[in-house]
């Protein structure tokens, strides 16, 4: 088990690694002509011609019911399925950050078991507040909708780094951190949205929840920044011995 | 040093046993391990495939060995597991392929190098220069799709150049196909290298099949679908070598000692001693297996395995770089072409072969590696490096806008 992240080490991923074969392939290469003219830009171009051709990647399922509302509906029902889905995903991610705060524990100024209980909870509820909604809106809050496809694309790697035991509790909050800044962005937009669609009680539940989501964007980088500063220090993080049982430093 | 693998027996059979826990091991370090340690995992894993294959294949067309044949395949199963765990999750598709690439072009070098038959030498030469330009094509992808340097992989060890260009590379079937070895005449390391490469290459067309669809970028996906292309005209080209006359029992056993002769290979290669751990235990496991086989071929054929087995292994593989006889092979072979299973010089062939037909007709609608490399040098740090460097320091920036 090892908890800190910046160890001095092997790594033989530069050149400087082996500098007479670096030296080497770097005049070699410089040497061999490439076999065809152009640039970077020729991916893109390809890519802008797929584009153009593109159907998107799907749609909307169509709600049951759509009250009082003269603009496009599934543009809320979309942005409400995404919200909802990375809330559950978030749930995911704390019990993920909790089961390695209990093996490898905290440090000064580090996660407490009580915050990242206290952030986990607020997300199911945020979760579960979303999912209301959804169905008060005659949508299917089981639905995949395309802006949640697109949130769970971007955000592949999170689950990645919180679910591998070589990345220790720090490494984890790296991924925390930027899952509550898209959290604190996404909130921001869905009450913008709101109010802008005339659902004013909603917004101002939905604030509530970004107001939750800002207390966590704050303990997350504060977390972090401790742990990064302490291990710069070469201070060992974190002290406590791991294993069963382990009572953290909080 | 050299393997007695009729004296050594390895481990029985019924003791080659496995936990789920077993099988799913610390990987190795992406950033500490040797660009060879993940060579020999590669390269392994891609051996086992082909163990599984080819007893699958067998058991589809012979009703007598349905049973040995699943008892060995169960465990060479859970062998290529276990060899392909280890594989770190924090190695994306991409920088496995360019892992992949540096199999083939490593390991058919030192193939190449020690085949006593010149034309099966001549074949690895030609499929080499292949693989040596996959290897640029898709450095070019990871640092033009990701902005990462291909060479954190491939660690100084293998050049990152084109090579006889992949858009060429494509061929008419029948222009793949090659002359077998003659079974009465090879030499067993004729065989041993032929199954070896065939497996590898296999292995890798298989690869890019299951994780090309998973890229979002079309000329990724199209360079996946292209090269994937090359490596099933690599797969026929080097299959063709094996001697179709061989008895079946004569390729299992063959294919057991191939197996314990790679494994071998990676054992005396090996530094990181979790990893070489588990070439041990698995040569143990294969020469248990060897000799499973060998008395199968003894009952069935009536015949001594001595026949056709090697006595002591022949020298492992050279995992290490092959940088001067790779290019010293591009120099000189880079514009061979086939006609059927004979090398010529590209310019040679007339204009209408059917191999130009061919390769004209799918490169008609643009041609991926070209467009993924369009004027492509490699560059320490990513071509990004250079151009940063080119517009000079943040600070100089800072005051210029
Ligand atoms: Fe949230
Ligand atoms: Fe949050
Ligand atoms: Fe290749
Ligand atoms: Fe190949
Ligand atoms: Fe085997």
């Amino acid at each position: 088990m090892k908890k800190t992240t910046s160890d001095l080490g092997m790594n033989r991923t530069g050149i400087a690694t082996s500098p007479v074969d670096s030296a080497d392939i770097i005049q070699a290469a410089q040497k061999r002509q490439p076999s065809h003219l152009g640039d970077d830009s020729l991916i893109l171009k390809v890519r802008q011609q797929y584009a153009v051709e593109s159907d998107g990647i799907g749609s909307v399922p169509p709600p049951t019911s759509l009250k009082g509302s003269n603009s496009k509906p599934t543009v809320f029902i979309d942005k409400l399925g995404e919200r909802a889905a990375f809330e559950r995903s978030g749930v995911r991610l704390y019990q993920g950050a909790l089961a390695k705060f209990e093996v490898l524990g905290s440090w000064e100024g580090g996660p407490t078991r009580e915050g990242l209980t206290r952030i986990l909870n607020d997300e199911l509820s945020h979760f579960g507040l979303v999912s209301e909604v959804l169905t008060k809106l005659g949508a299917d809050p089981t639905a995949m909708t395309p802006c949640a496809d697109v949130a769970a694309v971007t955000s592949m790697g999170l689950p990645a780094v919180v679910s591998d035991p070589r990345m220790n509790l720090r490494d984890t909050l790296h991924a925390l951190l930027v899952a509550e800044l898209t959290d604190n962005a996404g909130w921001e937009m869905l009450i913008e949205l709101s109010r802008g669609l005339g659902h004013d009680t909603l917004a101002e539940r939905f604030q509530l929840a970004l107001d939750a989501e800002a207390e966590h964007l704050t303990l997350v980088r504060n977390w972090l920044s401790a742990g990064v500063t302490l291990e710069a220090r070469a201070t060992p993080v974190p002290r406590a011995e791991a294993g069963p049982g382990l009572t953290p430093t909080v | 040093m050299a393997l007695d693998i009729f004296k050594e027996k390895g481990v029985p059979l019924d003791r080659q046993v496995f936990t789920w826990k077993d099988l799913v091991r610390r990987p190795y370090s992406k950033l500490d391990d040797d660009a060879f340690t993940r060579v020999c995992v590669i390269y392994m894993n891609g051996i086992m495939a082909d163990a599984l294959r080819t007893k699958h294949a067998i058991a589809r067309m012979n009703r007598d060995l349905r049973e040995p044949l699943a008892l060995v395949r169960r465990v060479e199963q859970h062998e290529q597991t276990l060899i392909n765990w280890l594989n770190p999750p924090d190695q994306t598709p991409l920088e496995t392929t360019l892992g992949f690439e540096q199999v083939a072009i490593e390991v058919t070098a030192s193939v190449a190098l020690r085949e006593p038959d010149p034309y099966l030498a001549q074949t690895y030469r030609f499929g080499l220069l292949e693989d040596f330009d996959h290897l640029y094509r898709y450095g070019a992808l990871y640092d033009r799709l990701e902005g990462k340097d291909p060479n954190s992989i491939t660690q100084s060890y293998t050049d990152i150049l084109a090579g006889r260009p992949t858009s060429v590379e494509h061929r008419n079937p029948l222009d793949d196909l090659r002359r077998p070895y003659d079974k009465r005449t090879a030499v067993p390391l004729t065989k041993l290298h032929a199954m070896s490469i065939t497996a590898a290459e296999n292995q890798t067309h298989d690869y890019y099949m299951t994780v090309g669809p998973f890229f979002s970028d079309p000329v990724a996906r199209q360079l996946y679908a292209e090269i994937a292309s090359i490596e099933e005209q690599h797969t026929s080209m080097y299959e063709s070598l094996l001697d179709p006359d061989e008895t079946v029992l004569e390729k299992l056993v063959m294919h057991e000692c191939m197996q314990v002769y790679n494994f071998y290979s990676c054992l005396a290669y090996e530094k990181n001693p979790r990893i070489k751990e588990i070439w041990q235990r698995f040569t143990d496991y294969e020469l248990g297996q060897l000799h499973h086989m060998i008395q199968l071929f003894q009952q069935v054929e009536g015949r001594d395995a001595a026949e056709i087995l090697p006595k002591t292994l022949p020298d492992p593989i050279g995992f290490k770089e092959h940088r001067e006889f790779v290019r010293k092979t591009l120099n000189q072979e880079e514009d061979l072409a086939s006609n059927g299973p004979d090398y010529v010089r590209m310019a040679d062939l007339p204009r209408d072969h059917r191999s130009f037909v061919y390769r004209d007709q799918l490169n008609s609608d643009g041609s991926p590696s070209e467009t993924v490399a369009a004027g492509y040098q490699w560059t320490p740090g990513t071509e990004l490096a250079a151009r940063a460097q080119r517009m000079g320091s943040v600070l100089e920036g800072k005051k210029v806008h």
